[in-house]
């Protein structure tokens, strides 16, 4: 070998060192300490003031939810006739951003529950947002079905109760299950981010200097001081949470792919369903963490709690839940010809070819599969700016899947004469903006009243936080229960 | 946060502060080992070898989780097997009414329910939370035990507690501060 190819070799040795170095970047930089950490997160809050971009923030999209008043009380007075909906595609834009919405929050639960049970403590500076976001996504998506409904004021119908008509729900009907599916996880979640919240809530009431914060925040925090028993049964609390959280978080997505799949409708009945709706709400879900958590480090300048470790393994997370969607697409696309039912090859050929809104679906395949791909570069995931583009582009993917699996499977029906062609009018669009605008209003209000990292988590991270070598401060297995 | 005049009958009881989670540790070991039971540690952040020091191995709330668990999953079945076979029983095609795999999925979602709601209200119960008044909050500088300090607390009910000797126990371990808790 020359001389000169060792040094080369010397060089590229130094590259990729630098390289598995920002792979491998801290969770939380050097230098902090219990108080540091707990200054900094705690000051977003009662310290800094508000800032004007956080101003200019919350005025639009309290903007943009005005027009979910007036979309709703238009819809309260016309009825669901004000939408594009009608026979054969009687699902439309309420269930494609219902399903969207739910898909939203669940990257939330698997951050907050998954992780912990996995013991991955580079989630614990994102937990708490990613809980905040899955709380606000599922109040979006409950709005959707209820809306759908028609009449929104009958809608405790669904639940069983004894009721003066004599009736009941159908409990063999997966739109039943969906209520106690979602009904059921909203309550979780808002329990989890709560108990979660508690021990933080105490530093907020013993940080604030304002009596009337300390007196919310004492209120909301119980009476909470960090008691060795307390905190035992607290963890034990919150890891049977993250347990009984995990299979719930499954269950929901599998639950609302129930509802197209157990239909007899080819498009929708298929048994690849479940695990593909799961893979692509955990996709979702990963896609809108970033897209809240890249603004929010940089604005807020908590580059050093949510470094570039957490960046790249959201990264890689989207990367492979995105592939196993890709394989359900691939699957669906295998089993209408496999299946030799003419009705199902009929379909997907109408979906990508024949049928008029074959641009949608090569629009998701550019989006949700081809696009994401760029994050095999290493350089892509290394960089938050690529990441956030990457992470708009699966968000608007994934509301191009379910726009795909709704309306293209319903507009053609078994007989010519039930086709149908679905156009969503201004106030679908109107109602669809007022949630996000209901989304990202309720963001901007947790940002400013809530602790938005979890300060105690993070106290856990710092090396003199370890009692013994090589222990776990925080977080014990399933396993010491 | 009043200071009232102290006297003997109404001391919560010694409390010691100090710097690090490890010697909040060896504190709690070595007043275990002198033979104290009733005391308590306070830190920032959970700290298991505090809560196993202090002698706190088992919390009953995993068997509380595990019967509203049981109870919600019961229940939720029950529901639907007394709807849909008893009380409104719906003939569509002669299909069963008792159609049991049908119940599963929101027997699970009660299961989960019900196991979630007993986790945290058990939680809660059993730490007697919320409790807006602790005479731990007399102590200015206790609120820092949210922050970055860690505390161990004998209390006065204990058969060995007695103020001056305690005190000297406790101040002997190097704590910042030691401070005599009144209720």
């Amino acid at each position: 070998m020359t001389p000169r190819g060792t040094v080369d070799n010397e060089l590229d040795e130094r590259r990729v060192d630098k390289l598995i170095s920002v792979e491998r970047a801290p969770v939380i930089e050097p230098g902090h300490s219990f108080g540091s950490v707990t200054d900094k997160i705690t000051s977003i809050v009662l310290r800094r003031g508000t800032p004007l971009w956080w101003l200019g923030g919350i005025a639009i999209t309290f903007g943009m939810l005005q027009l979910l008043l007036l979309a709703c009380t238009l819809l309260f007075f016309k009825g669901v006739g004000v939408w594009g909906i009608n026979i054969p595609i009687g699902w439309g834009f309420a269930i494609i951003n219902f399903v969207w919405w739910i898909g939203i929050g669940h990257a939330g639960t698997l951050i907050s529950a998954i992780l912990a049970l996995l013991k991955q403590s580079w989630r614990n500076s994102i937990n708490r947002f990613a809980e905040a976001m899955t709380l606000f996504a599922v109040m979006c998506a409950g709005l959707f079905p209820v809306l759908h409904t028609g009449r929104p004021w009958l809608a405790y119908w669904l639940f069983p109760y004894p009721s003066s008509m004599g009736t009941w729900p159908q409990f063999r009907s997966p739109l039943v299950w969906d209520v106690f599916a979602v009904s059921t996880y909203a309550t979780v979640s808002a329990l989890f981010w709560y108990v979660g919240l508690v021990p933080d809530l105490a530093t907020m009431r013993d940080t604030a200097r304002h009596p009337v914060p300390r007196f919310i925040y004492g209120m909301l925090a119980m009476g909470w001081r960090g008691s060795a028993r307390h905190w035992k049964r607290y963890e034990t609390a919150y890891i049977l949470l993250a347990g009984l959280s995990t299979p719930l978080v499954l269950s929901v997505h599998t639950v609302v792919s129930f509802d197209f799949a157990i239909s007899i409708l080819p498009g929708w009945h298929t048994t690849i369903f479940p695990p593909y709706f799961v893979a692509g709400a955990i996709y979702c879900g990963f896609a809108m963490v970033l897209f809240l958590a890249i603004p929010i480090r940089a604005l807020y300048g908590l580059e050093d709690l949510i470094t570039m470790r957490h960046l790249i393994n959201s990264g890689k997370v989207m990367l492979a839940t995105g592939l196993i969607v890709a394989y359900g697409y691939g699957m669906e696309a295998f089993a209408a010809f496999y299946s030799g039912n003419k009705y199902e090859r009929y379909m997907w050929l109408n979906r990508a070819w024949l049928g008029p809104y074959w641009w949608s679906y090569w629009a998701l395949l550019a989006t949700n599969i081809f696009t994401p791909q760029i994050l095999w570069i290493r350089k892509v995931r290394q960089s938050p700016f690529m990441l956030f583009l990457v992470s708009c582009v699966i968000l608007v993917g994934m509301w191009l899947e379910r726009f795909v699996i709704v309306v293209t499977s319903l507009h053609r029906d078994f007989l010519p004469s039930s086709w149908g062609f679905y156009k969503p009018t201004s106030i679908d669009w109107a109602t669809f903006v007022g949630t996000l605008g209901l989304f990202f209003t309720l963001m901007f209000l947790f940002l400013r009243v809530v602790p938005a990292i979890s300060i105690f988590e993070v106290r856990t991270l710092l090396p003199e936080a370890k009692v013994s070598k090589g222990g776990d401060a925080h977080l014990m297995s399933s396993a010491d229960l | 946060m009043s200071h009232a005049p102290v006297n003997n009958d109404s001391i919560y009881g010694m409390l010691a502060e100090f710097d690090t989670p490890i010697e909040l540790t060896e504190a709690a070991e070595k007043a275990y080992a002198a033979g104290f039971r009733h005391m308590d540690a306070y830190s920032p952040f959970p700290i298991e070898e505090v809560s196993e020091a202090i002698g706190f191995h088992r919390s009953r709330l995993p068997m509380i989780v595990l019967a509203g668990g049981l109870l919600g999953m019961l229940g939720g079945f029950a529901l639907q097997y007394w709807v849909s076979a008893l009380e409104y029983p719906l003939n569509i095609g002669g299909r069963p009414m008792a159609s049991w795999p049908a119940f599963i999925v929101p027997a699970y979602e009660c299961t989960i329910l019900a196991a979630s709601l007993s986790a945290v209200v058990g939680m809660f119960a059993l730490n007697g939370l919320p409790q807006p008044y602790h005479p731990l909050f007399n102590i200015m500088d206790f609120e820092r035990v949210t922050r970055d300090k860690f505390y161990l607390c004998i209390e006065s009910n204990d058969e060995q507690y007695d103020a001056s000797n305690t005190r000297k126990f406790l101040e002997d371990m190097r704590p910042n501060h030691v401070w005599e808790v009144p209720y």
